[in-house]
């Protein structure tokens, strides 16, 4: 095993380019794991936890979050337009967690059941990516193609997750045997974008990949093209349960040991149910 | 490999596996066994050492990783003749039953008593949500972690 421990983002992609799909360890809690129990012996290894460049947090105009930004630091933000972010965050893991898990760990992984992806996926965010011949950006719809599988070449790092403020009505959900610790038996992110008319969901541990619910969207925008789109949404008992029936259509679950098929179409419907409640009335 | 470590204030060096965590690290080469091995996958914390300042598990951290940053482990808080205000606190508090979990709730407690003096007991215990005991039923320590925090800022 080689570690090389590169000082700038260049030289971890020159390390990169001399050494196409060696691993990147970024806080190292999920590829640490698979080291300590013998699962994978990386034959070159890149440390690229101390890159400034994979750091930055920006929230102006458009929201940039660097690969390396862990969770901890996520939860220090404010509220508002980073609301399902925070919600999200808070669930992963425990401090410990939280102080080593990036998101770039989080998307290079590409669990179905990672916590941050479901978020990504509702704001419609853009993955960046960097390697010796240039930048690549690309719709998250895009880059991840199955259970963790995606469309990061060998010579590419994640430098960033981009995407446009969406506003304050957002909001994530997600359900495990307990709450600390805990890997999603299924998560929901439901965002609903008043500026460009727009509501978009997505589903965590819920298939094989992350999935939209795009006739539940549909649904959920024609329901505040009725009411108006800068006003609260007072959302019926009727409406809210078809809603909830629409994305728990849209999902793919298995049976697996976290939950059964059943269990997690069910759940959905309930958290689908309370984050259109929840997110109805925020108005900007 | 050969790496350069500064673990509890003291420049180490050790020869070490390429793949080897911090937690092996400190347990097998430079004779700190007080942060405890028990799952090496970040599920219980009783290896939690804080690096930087953070509290982190040290069987996810790679050995190699660790040169540069300041580490410091549970051996560092107090000695067996002046125990830290968190460790009088477990042992007065009953909050050590086998003691294997105990390195790491203290760490842990430390931790979170340094950033938040007076922690309500929702705040405890999401702060000790990391780290698991199979003996006391945590109510013995998150009353130690009380009594941590009055004697500490009393
Ligand atoms: C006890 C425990 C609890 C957990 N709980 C949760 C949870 O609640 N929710 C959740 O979603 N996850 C959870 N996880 C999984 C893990 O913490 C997350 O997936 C985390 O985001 C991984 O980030 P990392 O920086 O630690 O990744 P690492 O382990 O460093 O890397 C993970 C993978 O991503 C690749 N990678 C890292 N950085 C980059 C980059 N910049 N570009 C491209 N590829 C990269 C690595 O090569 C590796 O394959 C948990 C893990 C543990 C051990
Ligand atoms: S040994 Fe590190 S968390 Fe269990
Ligand atoms: S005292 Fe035995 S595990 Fe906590």
């Amino acid at each position: 095993m080689e570690i090389e421990r590169p000082r700038s983002l260049d030289g971890a992609l020159a390390a990169l380019a001399a050494h196409p799909g060696a691993d990147l360890l970024a806080g190292g809690t999920d590829l640490m794991v698979e080291i300590n129990f013998g699962r994978k012996r990386p034959e070159h290894l890149i440390v690229v936890q101390p890159l400034a460049e994979l750091r930055d947090l920006d929230r102006n105009g458009a929201v940039r979050v660097g690969a390396g930004v862990t969770y901890t630091r996520l939860l220090a933000e404010g509220g508002g337009s980073f609301a399902a972010v925070r919600e999200m965050a808070r669930t992963v893991g425990s401090p410990q967690i939280r102080n080593a898990g990036t998101v770039g760990g989080n998307l290079g992984t590409s669990s179905p059941a990672g916590d941050a992806l479901p978020v990504l996926a509702a704001f419609d965010a853009t993955v960046v990516l960097r390697s010796r011949r240039g930048e690549r950006r690309i719709p998250f719809a895009d880059y991840m193609t199955g259970p963790k599988r995606n469309a990061r070449a060998p010579d590419e790092i994640v430098v960033a997750a981009e995407w446009r403020d969406p506003g304050p009505a957002q909001t994530f959900l997600k359900v495990g045997t307990r709450n600390a610790m805990v890997i999603a038996v299924a998560s929901l992110c439901l965002v609903v974008e008043r500026a460009r008319k727009s509501v978009r969901v997505a589903l965590g541990s819920c298939g094989p990949t992350i999935l939209r619910a795009g006739e539940a969207e549909r649904f959920a925008e024609e329901l505040i093209d009725e009411s108006g789109w800068d006003e609260p949404l007072d959302v019926s008992e009727a409406a809210a349960a078809r809603f909830g029936e629409l994305v728990a259509a849209a999902a793919r679950p298995i049976d697996d040991v976290r939950g059964s098929a059943r269990y997690r179409r069910h759940v959905l419907g309930v958290m689908a149910r309370r984050a259109l409640e929840r997110v109805g009335s925020v108005v900007a | 490999m050969r790496i350069h470590l500064t673990v509890n204030g003291l420049e180490r060096e050790a020869d070490v596996w390429e793949g080897s965590s911090l937690l092996t690290a400190l347990r097998e080469d430079l004779g700190l066994p007080g942060s405890k091995n028990a799952c090496e996958q970040g599920e219980c914390g009783s290896c939690s050492v804080l690096l930087d300042d953070q509290l982190l598990c040290s069987c996810l951290v790679l050995a190699a990783a660790a040169e540069g940053h300041r580490i410091r482990t549970v051996e560092d808080l107090g000695k067996d003749e002046r125990l830290h205000p968190v460790q009088r606190a477990f042992v007065d508090a009953g909050a050590v039953q086998c003691g294997f979990c105990t390195p790491g709730f203290i760490v842990a407690s430390y931790a979170l008593l340094r950033d938040n003096p007076e922690p309500s007991e929702a705040e405890i215990r999401e702060a000790l949500s990391g780290n698991l005991c199979r003996c006391t039923g945590y109510g013995k320590i998150i009353e130690a972690v009380r009594r941590a925090s009055r004697e500490m800022y009393r």
